[in-house]
């Protein structure tokens, strides 16, 4: 190693492998990021900042207790929805269907548990299986017979509302009464097992870091400097403790039956962000999506099996939707004929982008799902305390999905003229 | 011819597309340590022969001599485990991914399931090092933040961290100016110097006469002429682009179009 390290130095890579800059260096080096147009999840903390200030002050209920405990619960299925929508983003495609996939998927599980009387154990394979195989119907239309994801979509969209009033009836509904099912949304983690977690996941991720840090430093790679490892632990830290913190105080307004602890949602939306951020950024799985969604043809000529790489974001999609589906399910207690219908797939799509997934390809993270999620909820959380009418979230939803569209796009061209990828 | 025997030799190749026909029992010898340079007008037959060695449209007939044995060579893979290494003009390189991640895209270096940074790092250096690649800041840079140059370099610099035998370059300086052109020569000569049969192809002869041992013309699917770079002028070279033919230089060509 120490042989070629000086090699190095000669040809010139000194300052990549002294990369233990300061932090001042790192601050200043992420604004250039910035203005050249890489603002990653900026604009969209940003804005998540501006709307808890704004609902704050407009309604001092908004940033109570209870409420926050709903938001989360309420973003839930969104931010599952787009973690499956990013993927499909991430190649440069759009699946128009995913809303209308999870609400049949769902309808799936509710038919099997109700009138069949099934397990739920079967019933929730039995929905996940049924968004896989939507999943794989549609990868195959694309990446086989050519078919733009647009169209394929558009008409699955349409198909699979009629699947779901052949499976449930007309203008029917069945009911979700199931503990666990239900317990997805209403229930909570104890107030001890919310600690726990919280310690644990920090402890781990303060551990896999420094381990990683260590090993580059030793190595001689490119590294961040420890201090900005720090802060980013810190962040991640402080955050996750605050959320417990406020999740485990009682929350309810009748003094009688308290409410406390962190609902089951959460560590399920945090399982799902840890494993997929792990499988695009660790496996050469998602080194593979990231290639084929900025370039098909470099891919191809790489060796790289370009059709299977767009099965599989398909069927990662109707599979997250189907998870999604079954969350909403047991947010509103029912399956329908209209689930997965209205507002979903706009505004998991929005959440996709307005988190900072790019609509071009190749650009995005599971995280972008997340924080955008947390953005579209906030807006309709708090727009529903203001108590305003139903079409003033659609037209701010609508106005924010477009806002973020324009500042993908523009700073997609700020990219491509400094020339930051 | 040489000193040395040619790492590979096509002999007779000949390839038709339909009606028409191509390449007429073509002759090339690519030669460890040479620069070979492929030159020819528009329509010559300079692509159709690279695709044939890449294995991606194989020949009808002729001989195809790797190190001396025959072999088959009907797919872009047969074609990569022999060794032999193709930069395209378009670089086919993912711009949203850094300069580790492109050298090794597709393959991967792992731990299990989990990709070995560390290692493809070092082996990223490792090979720009040996090319003595001064221009890159980063190996951890993004390939859209490189010049036209120093994405060519990736490209090449990819041929070397798999110890390719044969790396056949597609008009590697089209697109560039002069200075990041003279990085890329520089490159090319120094790939040859260590031991890799390099083909060239160009329109442009300075660059050809400035890293070239050999050149090999095409005229109309035929081989007009075969020389060394040091025996020839560029006013023969054009004659032989542009005619088929050259005073004093006697290819297989000139007698094929005379009979």
């Amino acid at each position: 190693m120490t042989d070629i390290v000086t090699d190095a130095e000669e040809a010139g890579f000194a300052s990549d492998l002294t990369q233990s800059n300061t932090l001042g260096e790192s601050v200043r080096a992420y604004i250039t990021r910035v203005r050249g147009g890489d603002m990653g999840a900026l604009p969209s903390i940003a804005g998540l900042v501006v709307l808890f200030i704004v609902f704050n002050l407009a309604n001092d209920k908004f940033l109570s207790n209870l409420n926050l405990a709903n938001l989360i619960t309420q973003s839930g299925s969104i931010i599952i929805l787009a973690m499956g929508l990013v993927m499909v983003l991430l190649l440069g495609e759009i699946d128009l269907s995913a809303g209308f996939a999870g609400g049949v998927s769902a309808c799936v599980m509710g038919v099997l548990m109700v009138e069949q009387n099934q397990n739920w154990v079967i019933a929730v394979l039995a929905a996940l299986f049924f968004g896989a195989a939507i999943g794989l119907s549609i990868g195959l239309l694309v990446a086989k017979l050519g078919i733009p994801s647009f169209v394929v979509t558009l008409a699955y969209f349409l198909a699979l509302q009629g699947v779901a009033l052949w499976l449930i009836g007309e203008g029917g509904s069945v009911r979700i009464d199931q503990d666990v099912i239900s317990g997805i949304a209403n229930n909570n983690m104890s107030v001890a097992a919310g600690w726990i977690s919280a310690g644990v996941i920090i402890a781990v991720l303060t551990a896999l870091r420094l381990r990683q840090h260590r090993r580059k430093v030793s190595l001689g790679l490119q590294h961040q400097p420890l201090a900005l490892v720090a802060v980013q632990i810190a962040v991640v830290g402080i955050v996750l403790l605050v959320v417990t913190y406020v999740l485990n105080q009682n929350r309810s307004v009748n003094p009688t039956f308290p409410i406390k602890g962190i609902p089951y949602v959460l560590p399920m939306v945090i399982v799902l962000l840890i494993f997929w951020t792990f499988m695009l950024g660790r496996t050469s799985w998602g080194r593979h999506v990231y290639a084929v969604g900025g370039n098909p043809e470099a891919a191809r000529r790489a060796g790289i099996n370009v059709d299977r790489i767009r099965i599989s974001v398909f069927i990662i999609c109707s599979s997250m939707a189907a998870l999604s589906g079954i969350v909403q399910a047991s947010y509103v207690g029912k399956v329908s004929t209209s689930s997965g219908g209205s507002y979903t797939l706009l505004f998991a799509v929005g959440a996709a982008v307005i988190g900072g997934t790019s609509l071009f390809g190749g650009k995005g993270k599971a995280s972008d799902a997340v924080i955008g999620g947390l953005v579209i909820a906030t807006i309709a959380n708090g727009l529903g305390l203001l108590a305003q009418k139903s079409y003033i979230t659609f037209l701010v939803t609508g106005g924010v999905l477009l806002l973020a569209a324009s500042v993908d796009a523009i700073s997609r061209r700020r990219r491509s003229a400094t020339g930051l990828g | 011819m040489s000193e040395k025997s040619p790492i590979l030799h096509l002999r007779g190749i000949n390839k038709s597309f339909g009606v028409a026909h191509v390449l007429h029992d073509v002759d090339l010898a690519i030669y460890p340590g040479q620069v070979t340079a492929l030159v020819g007008d528009n329509g010559a037959g300079k692509s159709t022969l690279v695709k044939a060695i890449a294995g991606i449209y194989p020949a009808d007939s002729g001989e195809y001599l790797f190190e001396g044995k025959p072999q088959h060579v009907t797919s872009a893979k047969d074609a990569a485990a022999l060794g032999i290494e193709v930069v395209y003009q378009d670089l086919a390189l993912c711009e949203n991914l850094d300069i580790v991640e492109n050298m090794f895209l597709g393959r991967e270096k792992k731990n299990g399931l989990i990709l070995d940074e560390t290692t493809m790092e070092s082996k990223a250096r490792e090979a720009l090092t040996s090319l003595s690649v001064r221009t890159v800041k980063s190996v951890r840079q993004s390939v859209a933040s490189l010049s036209g140059g120093q994405r060519q370099t990736v490209a090449i610099a990819k041929s070397v961290l798999w110890n390719s035998k044969i790396v056949l370059l597609d008009e590697p300086t089209a697109a560039l100016g002069v200075a990041q052109t003279r990085q890329v020569l520089d490159l090319v000569r120094r790939l040859a110097d260590s031991g890799v049969g390099v083909l060239l192809i160009s329109h442009n002869l300075t660059d050809v006469f400035e890293v070239a041992d050999r050149i090999t013309a095409l005229y109309l699917g035929r081989v007009a002429a075969d020389v060394a770079t040091k025996d020839v002028t560029s006013t023969q070279v054009v004659e032989l682009i542009t005619t088929g033919q050259s005073a004093g230089i006697a290819g297989p060509a000139t007698k094929a179009v005379t009979s």
